[in-house]
């Protein structure tokens, strides 16, 4: 064609496709990246035991992983919604809140009830995980449909769910709950496996699966990655939007009735200090705050590195104050490195 | 037979503004349509309107001889009407296989699939490895994020998506700018390939080269309305200049 010769008056161009040889080498650099994550767990693992002759044991594993089960909950949700771009600040409130609206329901609903009063413990259950979603669906309907930053929005949740807590009962915990709530939280199977973690774990599968293998994983991504490209291509993104917050909220009230049922009583203040736990876990596993990246397995190792930091800290002696300074330090270094790696990939 | 896709008197004002003064243009299926003109001709007012992103005031666009109206993009999409945005409207951290097949991803034929929506990822990969290949695109892995594509890889990607997405209409918005000789070419004979499908393209530009190296004919827009329709020997750069600029005027 004579005419394609005038192409040659455009600008020479960049440079051509990328080779299927440094594809593979991007591909094994991603790979040790999540490895890394979990390299450094295992190292902190590492250096506790040789620590603390105490590391090791059944009763730090029960301690630890007790600890991690209601931050591992919070942090799943919390995958899912910073992996859309977003963020949830009022996972930690609305644990607390929903788990002191169980313990009100069954308190001030069944206040006779006695024995292992099934029926008043399920509604009780019940009650806590509907507060959750009720969260859940506040936020998500508030940054969806009103258009409002999810900072913005999950702050004055939290806020919101934190008073609504402390109006339950004066800010004074509800335990006058059955007994066998308690019985509930506390169980070890075959002395290893608190109930707790083993329902932790299930839901931690179930939604490392949603995120990774299904349609409503892939598009929490691409909406964190470009939303306009997932409008444009025709996907309802507020009606995934509402659900992602949704989800965030009904983990945190399932992770509400566990913490209940560990202390046997509802606590408004009992996840004060997950929130911070629970995005660093994420930020830490990998997860890009600015959204379209992210896996539940980074999210379980990132938790795994927080919960075995609070625990082991206090196995080595240090005062348990140091908790949270430690867990502030790994955060910002882990957002650091998520910014590094930001922008070397827009470099390229 | 009616032309695969025709506007009639399509006028579009935005308050005092008139973007469009009465456009009236057809294009045919497995031809290259080009439309041109300078910054504030209306050429991406015709684009809007025909992508679903906005309405005219007055005016019909017409697709298979039978009046359309879009709501959205999506109903333009589904309509057979694809667009190939400026930006491309990729996600950059996905893979090629979920970019390809955003929005209209295969989902496993069992129950998992039904109830969950679990994604029949090899059936995907498979879907657009044979697409690309089909219409001659280097890509070499599909598994690659899209921001590791070079740009003449993501534009030969949002191509081969959208002409996926369609038998009819495929809407070309500023396809080659900033991109590089090289790909600028592998796009051009990707646009060729798509019309040879028996699909309608229309392209919008500004690089008068591509124009003319690809159209089978060409709409001249000035001021919101059409100055001249070059095609066969009448399709040189000097008329094409002349008319946008407004230097001939008429047919």
């Amino acid at each position: 064609m004579a005419r394609a010769a005038d192409i040659g008056t455009a600008e020479p161009g960049q440079e051509p496709g990328v080779a299927p040889r440094q594809t593979w080498w991007r591909r094994s650099q991603a790979a040790v990246r999540d490895l890394w994550i979990g390299g450094v767990l295992l190292v902190i693992m590492a250096g506790f035991s040789i620590g603390s002759p105490y590391f090791l044991t059944r009763a730090n594993w029960l301690n630890t992983s007790s600890t991690g089960t209601e931050v591992l909950l919070l942090a799943v949700g919390e995958t899912f919604v910073i992996c859309s771009g977003g963020i949830d600040l009022s996972v930690g409130a609305v644990l607390g809140f929903s788990g002191t609206a169980g313990a009100w329901v069954m308190a001030t609903g069944f206040a006779g009830a006695h024995g292992a009063a099934v029926g008043a413990v399920l509604v009780g259950f019940l009650a806590a995980i509907v507060a959750g979603v009720a969260f859940g669906l506040l936020n998500g309907v508030l940054v969806a449909w009103a258009g409002i930053p999810p900072f913005v929005v999950t702050l004055g949740t939290l806020g919101i769910a934190t008073g609504c807590g402390y109006l339950l009962n004066n800010g004074q915990e509800i335990s006058a709950i059955p007994g066998s709530v308690a019985t509930f939280g506390n169980t070890n199977l075959g002395g290893w496996i608190p109930v707790p973690v083993l329902i932790t774990a299930v839901i931690t599968i179930w939604c490392g699966l949603l995120l990774a293998k299904t349609r409503f994983g892939a598009y929490t991504l691409s909406i964190g990655d470009s939303r306009d490209a997932v409008i444009r291509a025709g996907i309802n993104d507020r009606r995934y939007l509402l659900r992602i917050y949704l989800l965030s909220g009904l983990l945190a009230g399932v992770a509400g009735v566990l913490v209940m049922a560990r202390l046997g009583a509802g606590s408004p203040d009992s996840g004060a200090t997950d929130n911070l736990n629970a995005i660093a876990a994420v930020v830490i596993g990998g997860a890009s705050l600015f959204g379209g990246r992210g896996t539940v397995i980074g999210s379980v190792i990132g938790t795994g590195i927080i919960a075995v930091l609070i625990t082991g800290l206090v196995l080595i002696n240090v005062p348990p104050f140091w908790q949270e300074v430690t867990v502030g330090v790994v955060l910002i270094i882990a957002v650091y490195i998520d910014q590094l790696r930001n922008r070397k990939s827009s470099r390229n | 037979m009616p032309p695969r896709l025709a506007v009639r008197d399509l006028a579009k004002h935005y308050g005092g503004v008139q973007a469009l003064r009465g456009v009236t243009l057809h294009v045919e299926g497995g031809e290259v349509l080009g439309i041109v003109g300078d910054n504030g001709a209306g050429k991406s007012t015709v684009a809007k309107i025909l992508s679903g992103a906005t309405f005219p005031s007055a005016g019909e666009v017409l697709l298979d001889g039978s009046e359309v109206q879009f709501a959205n993009p999506a109903a333009a999409r589904d309509a057979g009407v694809a667009t190939v945005y400026q930006d491309l409207a990729l996600a950059d951290q996905r893979d090629v296989v979920a970019n390809f097949f955003l929005g209209k991803e295969i989902l496993s034929g069992n129950w998992l699939g039904r109830r969950l929506g679990w994604l029949d990822t090899r059936a995907m990969a498979q879907h657009t490895v044979a697409e690309l290949a089909r219409l001659h695109t280097r890509i070499p892995d599909v598994r690659v994020c899209a921001r590791d594509l070079s740009g003449g890889q993501r534009q030969a990607l949002a191509i081969a998506r959208a002409a996926g997405w369609t038998s009819k209409v495929l809407l070309l918005d500023e396809p080659t700018s900033a991109l590089g000789v090289e790909q600028q070419q592998q796009v051009l004979d990707l646009i060729r390939r798509v019309s040879a499908e028996g699909i309608a393209v229309i392209l919008i530009s500004h690089q008068m080269p591509d124009v003319l190296a690809v159209c089978d004919r060409v709409v001249v827009l000035r001021l919101g309305q059409v100055a001249a329709t070059l095609a066969g020997d009448k399709l040189t750069s000097e008329n094409l200049v002349g008319y946008i600029t407004g230097a001939k005027i008429g047919d």
